[in-house]
C-alpha cells in the first residue's frame, strides 16, 4: 500500500476515534471540536476540487461557505418565527429538515459559483485571484447592508435543525452526521479525480491549449469543476451554521476564504485527505496556541510562512513523500 | 442646494479615488515589475497609519507623524522584500497568496500586541482643519481638498518618475525583460527592493492621510486592499495610468452610488425601504462595475492583454 493511502486511513479512523473516545470520557467539547474539524475539512475538500484538481486559485470561497450558511438561516428562521418563508407568488413555509436544507444550500452554492465562475474564468492567473476575492467581498458587504437577515449582527437559529432518525442536539450524533457527509464528499472527490471529467480537468489545468486542440473546452470543464466545488463548500457552510446555530457576515468575510485555503495548503494541495489533515492541524493549533497566547494568529502566521517557504507539499507531502507529482 | 450637495459628494468621491490610487499604484507596480501578488500591501497601509498616529501623539506634530509613516512603511516594505518576498518571485501565485496571507496575520497580530485592540485617533493638523469656501459658495473641508491635491501630485510625480528618470527606465525595462536588464548590468535585486519600498511608502502615506479621517485600527488595510484589487482589475494590471483611471472611477462610483441610489429608489418606493435597498445595492455597485469591465474587456481598460 502507498504511504499516502496508509496515512489517509489513519486520518479517517483518527477523526472517528478521537470524538468516540472523548464521548466515552465525557468530554463533549472535544466532540464539538472534532465536528468543527469535519465541517472545515468538508469546505476544504470543496475548495480542493477547484484549487488542486482545477488549478483555480479561488480566494473567494467564503462566498459559497456563507451562501450555505445563509441558506440555512433563510429556511430555518421563518419556522422559529412561526411565519411562512414567502406568501407570493405562492405560499411556502420554511423548513428545519437538514436534508432539505443541504439540498437547497448546494443548489444555492452551485448557482453562486456558476455566476462568479462564469465571470472570473474569463481571466486567469492573478486576475482570477483578485476577482474571486472581490466578488466574495461583494457578498460580504451585501449581507452587512441587507437588514432582513440581521445585517451586521447576523441571525441566531435557537434549535439545531433535525435529521430523520437522529437527535442532532446530541454532540456525538451531530458529529456522526458531519463525518458521514465528509466521507461522502471525499468519495465524490476521489471518483471525480479518476473519472474522464477529472482527467479532462487535469488537462485543462496543465495545458489549456492542448486540451482545446483535443476538443475539450478548458472554460467549460473548469467552470463545471468550480460549480461542484462551490456546491460542496456551501454544504459545509450549512453544516457550520448548524454547528454554531448562528450565521453572520463573518462567514462571508475574505479571511474565511483565506483560512479555508490555508487549511487546504497545510494539509497538502491536491491530496485527497489534505483538507482533513489541514483542518485537524488548524483546529489543534488554534486551541494549543490559543491556550497560551491571545495573539495565537501571529504564531499561526509564522508557522504558515515557514511551511510555504520551506516545507512545500503540506503535511501529507511531508509525511508521505512527493510520490504524486502534480505538475 | 441639491446640486451643491452633489458637487460635495463628487469631491468626496475624488478624494476617495486618489487615496485608492496611492494603494493601487504600489500593487500594480509590484505586479508589473516582479509578477508578484502581494496581499500584505494592506498591512503596509496599516503600518503607515499606526506610525503616524503614534508619532503624532508622542510629539504633537502631525507632519513628523507623516514623515514617520513614510519611513516606517518603506522600511517595513524593504524588510519584507529582503526576508520573505524575494523568495517568492520564482514561485507560483498560490505560494505568493499564502505567504503574504501569513504576513497579514503576523503584521495584524503583531500590531494588536503592541498597540492593543482599541483604535487610535489621529487629529487633522490644525492648519488644515475647518472648511474652505469654494467658488459657487460650497463649504468643503480643507483637509479633504489637500488630500485630493496630494494624491494628484503624487500621481504626477509617479508618471514623471516612471516616464522621465533613469530609475523609471529601469523599472519599465524590468517589466519588459528581467533577464536582459540583468545582463546589461542593472542590479535587479536592488531594483526590486527599491520598487517594493516605493510601493510600500505610497501605501503608508495613504494610510496616514486617511487615518486622520477615520480611526486607526488593526485590520483597516484589508478592505482598502480589496478595493485596490478592484481598481487594478478595472484599470489593467501593471498600468499606472489604468490604476489612476480605475481608482477615480471606483471612488466616484462608490461615493455617488451611496448618495444617489437611495434617492433614486425613493421616487418609487417607500422611504425606509428605499434607504435599505439603495444602501445594499450601492455596496455592490463597484463590483458590478468590475463585472461589466470584465465582460467588455477582460484585460482591464488599459491592460496589455
Amino acid at each position: 500500500m502507498r504511504r499516502e493511502t496508509v496515512l489517509n486511513i489513519v486520518l479517517a479512523l483518527g477523526l472517528l476515534a478521537v470524538p468516540l473516545a472523548a464521548q466515552a470520557m465525557g468530554e463533549p467539547f472535544i466532540v464539538t471540536l472534532a465536528t468543527k474539524v469535519a465541517i472545515l475539512a468538508l469546505a476544504g475538500v470543496g475548495l480542493n476540487i477547484a484549487l488542486g484538481l482545477g488549478g483555480m486559485v479561488s480566494l473567494g470561497h467564503a462566498a459559497f461557505f456563507g451562501i450555505g450558511g445563509y441558506t440555512m438561516a433563510v429556511l430555518a428562521a421563518p419556522v422559529q418565527a412561526y411565519e411562512p418563508l414567502m406568501t407570493w407568488p405562492f405560499e411556502l413555509s420554511g423548513t428545519k429538515s437538514m436534508p432539505v436544507i443541504w439540498l437547497a444550500a448546494m443548489v444555492a452554492g452551485a448557482l453562486g459559483a456558476l455566476a462568479i465562475g462564469a465571470l472570473s474564468l474569463r481571466t486567469s492567473g492573478v486576475y482570477f485571484i483578485m476577482i474571486t476575492l472581490a466578488f466574495g467581498q461583494m457578498l460580504y458587504y451585501f449581507a452587512i447592508s441587507w437588514p432582513a437577515y440581521g445585517g451586521e449582527d447576523g441571525i441566531s437559529i435557537y434549535v439545531r435543525n433535525g435529521f430523520p432518525g437522529l437527535n442532532t442536539l446530541d454532540p456525538i450524533q451531530f458529529f456522526a452526521l458531519a463525518y458521514g457527509v465528509l466521507m461522502a464528499a471525499l468519495m465524490v472527490s476521489w471518483m471525480l479525480a479518476r473519472s474522464g471529467f477529472g482527467l479532462a480537468l487535469a488537462g485543462a489545468r496543465q495545458n489549456p491549449a492542448r486540451s482545446a486542440a483535443l476538443g475539450i473546452r478548458p472554460y467549460s470543464v473548469k467552470l463545471t469543476a468550480f460549480v461542484i466545488s462551490g456546491a460542496m463548500t456551501a454544504l459545509a457552510g450549512a453544516l457550520f451554521a448548524d454547528l454554531n446555530r448562528f450565521v453572520s457576515p463573518s462567514m462571508l468575510n475574505w479571511q474565511t476564504s483565506g483560512e479555508i485555503m490555508v487549511l487546504v495548503i497545510l494539509g497538502g494541495v491536491a491530496r485527497l485527505f489534505g483538507p482533513v489533515a489541514g483542518a485537524a492541524l488548524f483546529i489543534l493549533l488554534e486551541h494549543w496556541l490559543g491556550g497560551f497566547s491571545e495573539y495565537w494568529k501571529l504564531f499561526l502566521g509564522l508557522a504558515l510562512l515557514g511551511i510555504v517557504l520551506f516545507a512545500r507539499g503540506g503535511l501529507i507531502g511531508t509525511l508521505a513523500g512527493r510520490e504524486v507529482a502534480h505538475d | 442646494m441639491s446640486l451643491m450637495l452633489l458637487i460635495e459628494q463628487a469631491l468626496n468621491g475624488l478624494q476617495y479615488g486618489v487615496m485608492l490610487f496611492l494603494m493601487a499604484a504600489g500593487l500594480t507596480l509590484v505586479f508589473g515589475v516582479m509578477g508578484l501578488i502581494n496581499l500584505a500591501h494592506g498591512s503596509l497601509y496599516m503600518i503607515g497609519a499606526f506610525a503616524c498616529a503614534a508619532v503624532a501623539a508622542a510629539t504633537g506634530n502631525f507632519w513628523l507623524g507623516l514623515a514617520a509613516s513614510l519611513a516606517a512603511a518603506a522600511a517595513a516594505g524593504a524588510l519584507m522584500e529582503l526576508t520573505v518576498i524575494r523568495r517568492l518571485y520564482a514561485r507560483d501565485h498560490l505560494d505568493q497568496v499564502l505567504a503574504t496571507f501569513a504576513l497579514i496575520l503576523v503584521f495584524s497580530e503583531g500590531t494588536r500586541w503592541v498597540f492593543g485592540s482599541f483604535p487610535l485617533y489621529l487629529d487633522i493638523p490644525r492648519a488644515l482643519a475647518g472648511p474652505v469656501r469654494l467658488p459657487g459658495g460650497i463649504d468643503y473641508p480643507l483637509y479633504r481638498l489637500v488630500l485630493i491635491g496630494v494624491g494628484l501630485s503624487v500621481a504626477a510625480g509617479l508618471f514623471w518618475l516612471i516616464g522621465r528618470t533613469r530609475l523609471g527606465i529601469r523599472i519599465r525595462a524590468g517589466e519588459a525583460d528581467r533577464e536582459m536588464i540583468g545582463a546589461l548590468g542593472v542590479d535587479i535585486s536592488r531594483l526590486y527592493t527599491i520598487v517594493f519600498a516605493l510601493g510600500a511608502a505610497l501605501a503608508g502615506l495613504a494610510g496616514a492621510l486617511v487615518g486622520a479621517l477615520q480611526s486607526v485600527q488593526v485590520g483597516m488595510g484589508e478592505p482598502v486592499l480589496i478595493l485596490a484589487f478592484v481598481v487594478i482589475v478595472i484599470g489593467g494590471i501593471g498600468s499606472i495610468k489604468g490604476a489612476l483611471v480605475g481608482a477615480i472611477l471606483v471612488g466616484m462610483t462608490d461615493t455617488l452610488g451611496r448618495f444617489l441610489l437611495p434617492i433614486a429608489f425613493s421616487t418609487f418606493m417607500e422611504r425606509s425601504q428605499a434607504m435599505s435597498v439603495g444602501a445594499a445595492l450601492a455596496s455592490m455597485l463597484i463590483y458590478i462595475l468590475m463585472a461589466l469591465v470584465l465582460v467588455v474587456r477582460p484585460g482591464g481598460l488599459f491592460g496589455r492583454a
